[in-house]
């Protein structure tokens, strides 16, 4: 038992963190805003300089056969960043397709994911009816669909891969959150293959996806609170630095306390599923609902705490409000996930 | 990152479990499960001396000293088994996990020899003077006055909140030993045996009707030169020296109590119904989100290699726990309803979960309460400016 990260993990936290710094700037996050809501040069740099995109997947497929911790650990550092990419979808498919893919498929889409020459997204619950290998119907709210050249589709407990092309339709609707716009996909009898195995694809998309909305949750906290922080310190009314004020500092203190609680699940939930604990579960919901209320909980702060700077589209906190808006309804809400944990502790009584 | 226990670690925790369920199904049968620390008293010092006398008394120490030299590991596991099997609490919590620690860290081998072997045997019961009527949050500002009368210390003052004292042996003290002396400076740790006619001891009754803190009353009480920690002058970085022990394993035993209590609401909220207000299942389900982060906190705050800086887990893990407490209290009479207000016993007594509403209104107070802390995060860990300091 060591809950602390090997030398390995502090080593691609530092360099995950500095490299997000120094590329997902500002500027280039508001360019990506402007355009179609991704930075298609920092997902390039992503996959091909630092080479981070295969860090939970298979070694025989191309990937660092790393785990969820090193994926938290790095989906943080993007979240701290609001980094306009695709992380989530990609993550999300390429590990479902490692868990329910077929050999084939795997050996054909795994490479071309990690490298980057395929941009996935998951079109889950979607509405869709399969004829033989044709799908008709359609998603909404796909993170990055508008940018994705292969889905993967789901209806209830089935799965598919479906590549843009012939009959795919992708429509992205002004969105709230600009650096993870949301997509609407229509399928018009577009070709399909269906994942070898779905059941094993889409737990794995789903346990996926919590961690990396958990992990970017926390690391949008962090974030918000270290920028606050900086403001406290610089900012002078009444002849003092604004974070001398108990009323503020102990605001700055709250952020902090909750902050430490996310941490310690968001690193609980990716460590129990490496390990494959008998907690995993519990400890997914627990920190997917923690992280992303604590996000929202310190974005918040931080637009209050900052004042009428706060406000403006010029300062970034709307770019860490929004995205944390979004972390707590995306993939089940925050009250979804503590039903689940009721269900787990009370048993069967509602 | 590692979350798993190793097959020895596992093996260790049989050992642990076997022997506690163990007594708690023999021997010490009759002290099972009782809560209330001021229950029993000479009971809970017979079973200090027998965890003594199995070498279970103070596992984290050095071997040289009546430990064990146990790894952080087995302490966590100690801890957990400790609690799992209904084991009550330590009187001697203060001794073993304050008094022990801060003797190894400062005291001289002398005072080593003559008080550690005294706890390692579970025969001297210890409790802590720190606060008094007018130095609660501000520790600092401690009154109660020291002075050297040939061989020996003369004490004259007042603490407060002393834990146990009244079934205890010793008490350290911080004193103000330097005539005229403000704030931290000044100050003395001393090392006193309770048992003498210049201390006199008076018990405080409390919100939940029991009396667990004390007065301490010092009249030309004694102790011989040599009683002090470090120099004279010196009390304030041994008594803060020793406040950083409180964060130690201790806090895993003290979340399975917590545990226990959670599992009380959930099975009376199944027993009547309130498991099906969508409301307290939402709030049963923070709070056991609320457990199992406290318990990976602690993990994350242990595992800490370096100790040149309080890491954040450590900083905030009290107020954590504290507010975490409070607020279950309050859910356990949500769940409870009315029928928690009326007690079965025949004197103002109460079962676990109206007693728990009731008591954990301390635990945002003692040990420096929820403002105090939020002082203590945002200037230690985010280095916020310091309050201002009023003249003393």
């Amino acid at each position: 038992m060591e809950f602390a990260f090997t030398a390995e993990q502090q080593m691609i936290g530092e360099t995950a963190r500095s490299w997000f710094a120094q590329a997902a700037t500002s500027a280039r996050t508001r360019a990506a805003m402007a355009g179609d809501g991704m930075d298609a040069a920092l997902w390039s740099g992503f996959c091909r300089e630092l080479g981070l995109s295969g860090v939970a997947l298979p070694e025989h497929r191309s990937g660092a056969g790393l785990g969820l911790v090193e994926l938290a650990i790095i989906a943080e550092a993007a979240g701290a960043q609001v980094a306009a990419m695709p992380l989530l979808g990609h993550a999300v498919v390429a590990r479902a397709i490692a868990a329910g893919g077929s050999d084939a498929q795997q050996a054909h889409w795994l490479p071309r994911l990690i490298g980057g020459e395929t941009l996935a997204a998951a079109a889950l619950d979607a509405e869709v009816t399969a004829d033989d290998d044709a799908l008709t119907g359609s998603a909404r709210l796909v993170p990055h669909g508008g940018n994705a050249g292969l889905f993967l589709v789901s209806r209830t407990n089935q799965a598919w891969l479906v590549p843009a092309g012939a009959g795919v339709t992708a429509h992205t609707p002004v969105t709230m959150d600009q650096t993870r716009p949301l997509a609407t996909i229509t399928l018009n009898a577009a070709a399909a293959e269906p994942l070898a195995d779905s059941a094993a694809a889409l737990a794995t998309a789903q346990t996926t996806g919590w961690v990396v909305l958990a992990a970017e949750g926390l690391g949008v906290a962090q974030a918000a609170l270290d920028r606050t922080v900086a403001y406290a310190k610089d900012r002078v009314q009444f002849g003092r630095a604004i974070g001398s004020f108990q009323a503020y500092k102990h605001r700055l203190a709250d952020m902090m306390i909750a902050i430490e609680q996310a941490r310690s699940a968001v690193y609980w939930a990716a460590c129990a599923m490496d390990e494959g604990s008998d907690e995993a579960v519990l400890a997914l919901h627990a920190a997917k609902s923690f992280a992303a209320d604590t996000a929202f909980k310190c974005a918040a702060d931080m637009i209050q705490l900052h004042g009428g700077i706060g406000f403006t589209w010029e300062h970034d906190a709307h770019l860490f409000f929004k995205r944390a808006r979004s972390l707590q309804t995306m993939m089940g809400s925050g009250a979804w996930h503590r039903e689940q944990v009721a269900r787990m502790v009370l048993g069967d009584v509602a | 990152m590692k979350l798993g226990f190793s097959a020895a670690d596992e093996a260790f925790r049989a050992e642990c479990a076997d022997w506690l369920q163990g007594q708690m199904a023999g021997e010490f049968a009759d002290i099972k499960g009782i809560t209330k620390l001021t229950a029993k008293p000479e009971r809970r010092r017979e079973w200090e001396q027998q965890l003594a006398e199995h070498g279970w008394a103070c596992i984290g120490w050095p071997k040289a000293w009546g430990g064990r030299d146990a790894t952080l590991a087995q302490q966590v596991i100690f801890a957990e088994e400790y609690a799992r099997a209904d084991v009550p609490g330590r009187v001697n919590h203060i001794g073993v996990e304050l008094a022990g620690p801060t003797i190894l860290a400062f005291g001289s081998d002398e005072q080593k020899q003559r008080f550690l072997p005294g706890i390692a045997a579970g025969k001297t019961i210890w409790c802590q003077g720190f606060s008094e009527p007018n130095a609660g949050s501000d520790l600092a500002s401690v009154r109660t006055r020291a002075r050297l009368d040939g061989e020996e210390w003369v004490v004259n003052g007042q603490k407060i909140w002393t834990s146990l004292a009244h079934i205890s042996d010793w008490i350290f003290v911080v004193t103000r030993s330097e005539e005229g002396s403000a704030g931290p400076k000044g100050l003395t740790f001393l090392m006193m045996n309770l048992h003498q006619p210049g201390i006199e001891v008076r018990p405080i009754r409390q919100i939940n009707g029991d009396a667990e803190f004390n007065e301490t009353f010092f009249t030309d009480a004694r102790c011989p030169a040599d009683s002090l920690i470090g120099a004279v002058g010196d009390g304030w970085r041994i008594a803060m020296g020793l406040l950083a022990f409180e964060r130690g394993v201790s806090t895993l035993g003290q979340q399975m109590g917590f545990r226990n209590e959670l599992d009380g609401i959930i099975a009376a909220a199944k027993a009547n119904g309130a498991a099906q207000d969508p409301l307290i299942r939402q709030r049963i389900a923070q709070a056991e989100i609320g457990l199992r982060l406290m318990r990976y906190g602690a993990l994350r705050m242990l595992s800490q290699t370096d100790h040149s800086a309080i890491g954040g887990a450590a900083l905030t893990y009290k107020i954590q726990w504290a507010s975490w407490r409070r607020s279950l209290g309050e859910l356990a009479m949500d769940v409870l309803g009315q029928a928690g207000e009326v007690s079965a016993h025949a004197d103002y007594e109460w079962d676990m979960l109206p007693n728990l509403f009731l008591y954990s209104r301390a635990d945002t107070i003692y040990g420096g309460t929820n403002q105090i802390q939020r002082n203590l995060i945002a200037e230690r860990g985010l280095g916020m400016p310091r309050e201002p300091r009023g003249q003393a």
